[in-house]
């Protein structure tokens, strides 16, 4: 294998990790719907929370991103 | 985001540091670089928005007033429900990383310029800081018994080989984790804004299209900004919160 379609592959396998942030993130949003929903008068409260919750998920979506660019374009 | 992709330019160019003034201290380079300009540029702007907006302080605030005044209730409030009443001490410390974070991080989105947040040295040097001054102020107030804090109070003494050493890593992973946070958002939102501009030269006929993208990622990149000042920040209160009470 050429070293250019492996860097193609490793990119592409890097990029697998950002699933699990994106079902982090759905969780987050979905939770934080439910809970204000449930209780409107909390979500002032909640709210900051749950924007915490999201970058921190976030990250973690974009180490799994950050591998994939340096596999591809670090020289 | 500088060094604007074409098809056949790197994404990763834009992170490269050049220096501006070149100095040499026998072997030491402490060359004055493009990243150091941007953090004397992130120093004066802040100084100047707090001097600018306190210096005619009025009853009914003007806008840099407002600005200012905005930012320290933010930080203020961030510490007091933190920390508690008794972290007020450390408000000039959280300030002075919030507001040095934030400005580097919402300079370095303007077109041509350059993130300093974007690299490992500058974000882990933060962390690193923000870790030796919680151990020191954990150690300062409470002494010995800081080493309590390495066994959550409560759980049965048999697990303590296990939960012991867990505490002991999750403790000392702490600079690592906020600085790699930072960095990595910054690099990877810019490299992706670089990649996408890239597609407009690559893409013929429609390259309109990842322009249009572009314009979202960039005001996602504007949230992100400020979103990871604040982490940063909250992160650094909640550290400073278990040194003061320890748990």
């Amino acid at each position: 294998m050429d070293p250019t379609s492996a860097k193609m592959i490793g990119a592409g396998l890097a990029a697998i990790g950002v699933a699990g942030a994106g079902v982090g993130i759905g969780n987050i949003f979905g939770t934080l719907v439910s809970s204000i929903a449930r209780n409107p008068a909390a979500r002032d409260q909640v709210f900051g929370i749950g924007m915490l919750g999201f970058a921190l998920t976030e990250a973690v979506a974009l180490y799994a991103l950050l591998i994939a660019f340096l596999v591809l374009y670090a020289t | 985001m500088s060094g604007v992709a074409g098809e056949g330019s790197n994404p990763l160019e834009q992170f490269v540091i050049e220096p501006i003034v070149k100095l040499h201290i026998g072997s030491v380079d402490v060359s004055y670089t493009n990243s150091a300009l941007l953090m004397t540029i992130a120093i004066v702007l802040i100084a100047a928005l707090l001097i600018g907006g306190t210096r005619r302080a009025a009853l009914v605030p003007g806008r840099l007033q407002s600005a200012a005044e905005m930012a320290y209730e933010f930080v203020a409030g961030m510490v007091r429900e933190n920390i508690g009443h008794d972290g007020m001490e450390f408000f000039p410390l959280v300030f002075s990383i919030f507001m040095f974070v934030l400005f580097g991080n919402m300079l370095g989105l303007i077109p041509f310029s350059f993130t300093f947040t974007s690299h490992i040295v500058v974000t882990f040097a933060l962390a690193l800081f923000v870790f030796a001054l919680v151990t020191a102020v954990a150690f300062i107030k409470h002494g010995i018994r800081f080493f309590g804090f390495f066994f959550p109070s409560g759980a049965p003494v048999v697990m303590a080989p296990i939960l012991i050493p867990i505490e002991i890593v999750s403790y000392l992973s702490r600079p690592v984790s906020l600085s790699i946070r930072l960095f990595a958002n910054m690099m990877a939102g810019h490299t992706m804004m670089a990649v996408f501009a890239g597609f407009v030269i690559a893409v013929p006929l429609f390259g309109f299209f990842p322009v249009l993208i572009n314009v979202a990622l960039y005001g996602l990149e504007v949230i992100v900004a400020a979103l990871q000042a604040y982490v940063f920040t909250i992160l650094t209160c909640l550290y400073l919160r278990d040194a003061v009470h320890l748990h």
